[in-house]
């Protein structure tokens, strides 16, 4: 009886509809929470002291930074999921999570480059988090790359999700390889719970922008889940009910 | 009657012999197997120890012929090598036996496959790990390295080179359903294999200016530890979702 719950999220009609009824719940927040975080931090806020304004790129970069990585985390539970109860809908969202992911990644990559100009006077520092950053990117590459080669969907389901979750047992070891190897980025500034490093008019439109990253994330899925679940079940009868109506 | 007796009789042996093999007496017929075969062909075995001596090769032609800044990049130059050399060998390790159909008799066989796929990728580490090991001091002292630096040049290329292999089983299982798997199995690899780069061209660097090199080597060997206890249940994952 207490997972009934869970056997209905393997029913791609249940979640076909339920996606459908979900997404203008985190759609809007969303939208409101980034405008509102993105006015506060690029209007609101003072200018840094150190870095003027050229601060102001961490209520993009960040964030993006932040969503790669949980992303990542996302697809890989749910890949691990698939592969663990057989769940179709659980590849879906795997599936579905991984350019998302990617396209994150490379908005992190970008800001990061483009705050490292004015900062350290070069686009690109072999700095350890840049560079986790881009082999994060690496593996969503090959996570990609490993699905398109595969023609029978199930088989691209499960060798990719094997690879997600090899890749995240990896992710925290590529982490702190690369701090060791170099280390020229600032401390992390956000987390220190005794003392924020920043004062409340810059860090409440950052905690804005991550949130409202996060609540996108979860709207974009929803649309490309149901577009995933479309193009698999294309054969099924019930599609003929769902697309008609 | 006599001679059905005796038919009979070795028949009833073998069954019995076949059904006490434990998995660990599979997995040394399998790595003795692999050996064998790999002896036969020794051809292709010679071939990723020449891509390592050939790059490594390339290095002075393209930087400069000085000694002294050919030492400087020798700890990359010999890792990026030994990576590459161990990549291009990965296709030899399942793509034969998938080919002819002994990866599906082993997971028919009803012994452990990740105890085979371990063995085998034993073998390979055996085959092409062990001798890239044994190059690289040759290739490192042609890169002006001192001698001092040989014991710990050999032992981290010989402990790297056990995660490599490792890595790279993963990737050679997940890729075995795909026809043009090169480009595919480095892009898996590669970003994987990262850390074992690091860490073992660090223990190089340091053998190199005569330091301590304990504590990257420690790494490289936790590293290994990590992908022994973990790589071969991926691998015979993939295996069987790739044989389905």
């Amino acid at each position: 009886m207490a997972w009934t719950w869970f056997h209905r999220l393997g029913s791609p009609p249940y979640i076909y509809s339920l996606a459908a009824r979900l997404t203008p719940w985190f759609a809007w927040p969303a939208a409101a929470l980034i405008l509102g975080g993105l006015y506060g931090g690029l209007v609101l806020a003072p200018p840094d002291y150190q870095q003027g304004d050229g601060f102001r790129i961490i209520y993009v970069h960040a964030p993006s930074a932040w969503m790669s990585l949980m992303v990542y985390m996302t697809m890989a539970i749910s890949a691990g999921v698939g592969l663990i109860w057989r769940m179709k809908v659980a590849h879906a969202v795997a599936a579905s999570c991984a350019p998302v992911g990617a396209s994150f990644t490379v908005c992190a990559l970008v800001t990061g480059s483009l705050w490292g100009q004015p900062m350290w006077g070069t686009y690109w520092e072999w700095d350890p988090r840049l560079t986790s950053e881009l082999i994060l990117l690496f593996l969503y590459l090959g996570y990609m790359g490993l699905r398109s080669a595969m023609e029978d969907v199930q088989r691209a389901d499960r060798s990719s999700a094997v690879l997600a979750v090899v890749g995240i047992v990896n992710v925290p070891i590529i982490h702190y390889s690369v701090t060791w190897w170099n280390s020229l980025h600032q401390a992390p500034s956000v987390m220190k719970l005794a003392r924020p490093a920043m004062p409340a008019s810059m860090l409440i439109p950052l905690l804005m922008m991550l949130l409202g990253f996060t609540l996108f994330f979860v709207a974009v899925l929803l649309v490309r889940l149901r577009g995933e679940i479309l193009s698999r079940e294309r054969s099924a009868s019930w599609i003929r009910e769902a697309v008609s109506t | 009657m006599h001679r059905s007796a005796a038919a009979a009789a070795p028949r009833r042996a073998g069954a019995g012999a076949l059904a006490m093999t434990s998995a660990l007496a599979a997995a040394r017929l399998t790595l003795v197997r692999d050996l064998r075969l790999a002896f036969r062909k020794r051809g292709q075995l010679v071939q990723p120890l020449v891509f390592f001596a050939i790059v490594t090769t390339l290095f002075p032609l393209a930087i400069s012929p000085e000694l002294s800044r050919l030492r400087d990049v020798a700890p990359g130059v010999l890792w990026v090598a030994a990576l590459l050399s161990s990549l291009l060998a990965l296709e030899f390790l399942f793509r034969d036996d998938a080919h002819d159909g002994t990866l599906e008799q082993y997971a028919l066989s009803g012994q452990s496959l990740t105890w085979l796929l371990f063995a085998k990728t034993v073998a390979h580490w055996l085959l092409t790990g062990l001798p890239l090991a044994v190059m690289a001091p040759l290739a490192g002292l042609s890169l002006g390295v001192p001698a001092s630096a040989v014991p710990g040049i050999v032992v981290s290329v010989a402990v790297g080179s056990v995660a490599l292999s490792l890595i790279g089983s993963v990737g050679a299982a997940l890729t075995l359903g795909v026809k043009r798997s090169g480009a595919l199995l480095s892009l898996l690899t590669l970003p994987l294999s990262m850390p074992v780069l690091i860490f073992g061209a660090r223990a190089t660097e340091l053998s190199i200016k005569g330091g301590d090199f304990s504590a990257p080597l420690q790494l490289l060997g936790a590293l290994a530890v990590l992908g022994v206890t973990l790589a071969p249940l991926a691998t015979a994952a993939a295996v069987r979702i790739n044989l389905e």
